[in-house]
């Protein structure tokens, strides 16, 4: 079926759904790329408006990729609560956006929200708001979830500690997540990206993390972003894993190329609830998973099926939200400048990732983060991640002055950690915001090294243990 | 670790086995000023290897140039913005550029090594000169035809199928500048290719990264490069199917 619309007089004409959705985006490198870009700011506000005038049922009835042929169209045709979405039905999208707009404003979304929304009608209505409305849709969705500790109420912000190393040398390692604890962070996970992709040394990792939050008490969990057959191996082995780690995209083909299906997500998933069941640790949940995305994936891979890189992202969510995640983040710096060029088209994905991501029901967190070789810097970075604040973002990373020496690009800090909670009033997750006020009650120090002198012996026997 | 030292002492040894920014203190919730321009500092450094441009005298020396004849040709993208932009024109070779090669690299070379800037000029600069030299030695050694080097700019890696496409050499090095981080802005990549043609991926492609000073020495780099090329020769492949012998760099 074929979409029209006139700006000043001229007439524009998309041949079908997905050039639609394509046009309609903001300008993006990647699509570019892909050749599925609008050629003109002209063609580009004439999608919006035929995406405006687009009737929800109308969308839902059209799946971008068949159902037969792809898992994930399979799902979201699958997973739509058809009574939730008959709320909905006869709007458009445009009418969706005030819609949502007023319910952000009256702070009055229904709690069915999530479920009446496929990842296709998120995806188009993020194509009709401004960026301020994608911070205020999002800030009135909050989404908690639970497993060691409380993630997303309100007044909650969350950071992943993120100590990694480009050998994995496990001291180096537990010393950079112990700085991070003594600055509050690491609430919603001790997560490290392994240089090696060994089982071997997957497991040391897993069990040098999990030596340190049991001899500090910290009630938080560690994950290892490894595969999620190497993490599943190490488990085999009698590893402890709290959460488990995958990447994931919006197509069947982009995720094959992850070396992953959706049978794949569920049995980890249920190895690993089992585990968790004959371990002695006080879980307050079962929400066990932890998810990365980040638009352009499908893309680089290939597999993107001509869908433009935001509903592809949105199509990622639909993947995480089966799996009842803990975490899910997007990397949205970390691509590179074919897929986000530059500062303004990474504040723009970041923004619709969160929003997306929190109208699906997802406990959405941002890796803010820039490449060197992408026109962003620390400067762009502090401004997404303060917009991401405002938009109750569920966390953030926090690394040693940003910069990780492992994966080789920046991201945000345990500084920025301290002063984003400080100036939006927020505070750690609550379990472990009490652990923090008995174990480091006057915060952290200006000299960190004076605080982190009396956990060494700890640090080094977990590190030990744990070879 | 039974290390007697004092825990004080520890913890600088400790600090000193990783390169992570671990305990640099701060001023109120921000960094130190020493930090914050440290930080700028070591950003600028990788911006400016990403971003500048090859200048081939600059970066590489008369007598480098003189020694060896080297020339240089532009990839299909024309300028910086646009070779990061589309990866797809830095895989193929400008209007020019093929009838140079075919005009002045003469075809069958035994090994054909290619400098490209890619993500660092700062990269090529600093271990293009001291590597070259020693690849020419090493493949002379064994009795290689060495082709004739040439220098591209705004080179991707996908280069090596049209370098194969072009010249028919039986291997193909693609020494290329990697994208650039903090603590290391001049970090080459060797890839290897085994008669390269169009349409050849990464899984036909063998790799030696992490070339500069406090990773792979260029001597040693030389070294595992040449080793890899005779292995490349002997199984008539390149990519997964070749699993490097590190016991051949010596």
């Amino acid at each position: 079926m074929a979409y029209r619309a006139t700006v000043r007089g001229e007439g524009f004409h998309f041949a079908d759904l997905r050039t639609l959705l394509a046009c309609a985006n903001e300008a993006k490198a990647g699509d570019e790329l892909a050749g599925l870009a609008a050629r003109s700011e002209r063609e580009r506000v004439a999608a919006k408006l035929a995406l405006a005038d687009l009737r929800l049922a109308d969308l839902v009835a059209r799946p971008l990729l068949d159902p037969d042929q792809d898992e994930v169209s399979r799902l979201i045709v699958d997973s739509l609560d058809q009574d939730a979405f008959g709320h909905l039905a006869s709007l458009t999208v445009g009418e969706l956006r005030d819609w949502l707009l007023r319910g952000a404003a009256s702070r009055s979304l229904p709690s069915w929200l999530p479920r009446a929304l496929t990842p296709e009608v998120a995806a188009a209505v993020a194509k009709l708001c401004s960026n301020r409305d994608l911070v205020a849709i999002a800030a009135a969705q909050r989404v908690v979830t639970r497993c060691r500790n409380t993630l997303g109420e309100p007044g909650v912000l969350a950071i992943r500690v993120q100590p990694n190393h480009p050998t994995d040398d496990l001291p180096s390692i537990l010393l950079a997540a112990a700085e991070g604890l003594l600055y509050g962070c690491g609430d919603a996970v001790v997560g490290v990206n392994p240089a090696g992709d060994s089982v071997a040394g997957v497991a040391a990792l897993l069990r040098a993390l999990d030596g340190l939050v049991t001899t500090l008490g910290v009630p938080t969990q560690t994950c290892v972003l490894a595969h999620l057959t190497t993490q599943l191996a190490a488990l085999e082995t009698g590893a402890p894993v709290d959460l488990l780690f995958q990447s994931v995209a919006g197509t069947q083909a982009a995720n094959a190329a992850f070396g992953i299906n959706l049978a794949l997500l569920h049995e980890g998933r249920e190895a690993v609830l089992a585990s968790h069941a004959t371990r002695p640790v006080e879980w307050v949940g079962s929400q066990v998973m932890y998810f990365e995305t980040g638009q352009g994936s499908a893309l680089s891979a290939e597999a993107h099926g001509g869908i433009d890189q935001l509903t592809c992202e949105a199509r990622a969510y639909a993947v995480a939200r089966a799996l009842d995640p803990l975490l899910v983040n997007t990397v949205v710096g970390f691509i590179g400048p074919e897929y986000l060029y530059d500062e303004r088209q990474i504040t723009r994905a970041g923004l619709e990732d969160h929003f997306l991501g929190k109208l699906l029901g997802l406990p959405m967190g941002c890796d803010v983060c820039y490449t060197n070789h992408a026109v962003a810097d620390q400067n762009s970075a502090d401004n997404l991640q303060l917009l991401l604040a405002a938009a109750g973002c569920n966390y953030f990373m926090g690394v040693p002055a940003g910069d990780d020496v492992m994966l080789s690009y920046q991201t945000t800090s345990y500084h920025d950690a301290l002063a984003v909670r400080r100036l939006f009033n927020l505070r750690p997750a609550p379990e472990f915001a009490q652990w923090y006020q008995q174990t480091v009650p006057h915060g952290p120090p200006e000299a960190a090294a004076t605080a982190l002198l009396p956990l060494l012996p700890r640090l080094e026997a977990a590190a030990e243990a744990a070879r | 670790m039974s290390d007697p030292a004092t825990p004080a002492a520890r913890l600088q040894a400790l600090l000193a086995r990783t390169p992570a920014r671990c305990l640099v203190g701060g001023a109120g919730d921000g960094y130190r000023t020493a930090t914050q321009l440290a930080l700028r500092c070591d950003h600028a450094a990788a911006v400016d290897a990403v971003w500048g441009e090859l200048e081939l005298q600059q970066h590489l020396g008369a007598a480098l140039i003189q020694r060896y004849g080297l020339f240089e040709v532009c990839s299909a993208a024309p300028d910086k913005a646009t070779y990061l932009r589309r990866p797809d024109l830095g895989r193929r070779f400008g209007p020019v550029a093929e009838a140079v090669l075919r005009e002045r690299c003469p075809a069958g070379a035994d090994f054909q090594v290619v400098l490209g800037d890619g993500l660092s000029v700062a990269a090529l600069a600093g271990q293009g000169p001291r590597l070259l030299p020693l690849l020419a030695d090493l493949a002379t050694d064994q009795g290689w035809r060495f082709g004739q080097p040439f220098v591209v700019r705004h080179a991707r890696v996908g280069l090596l199928n049209e370098v194969g496409r072009l010249l028919q050499p039986a291997v193909v090095v693609l020494l290329i500048g990697e994208r650039p981080g903090l603590s290391t802005a001049d970090s080459l990549s060797a890839y290897l290719a085994w008669q390269p043609r169009p349409g050849d991926t990464d899984a036909q492609r063998n790799l030696v990264s992490n070339i500069h000073d406090r990773g792979t020495p260029p001597p040693l780099a030389a070294r595992r490069i040449v080793a890899l090329a005779a292995q490349l020769r002997a199984a008539q492949a390149s990519g997964v199917s070749v699993k490097e012998d590190p016991r051949l760099a010596g």
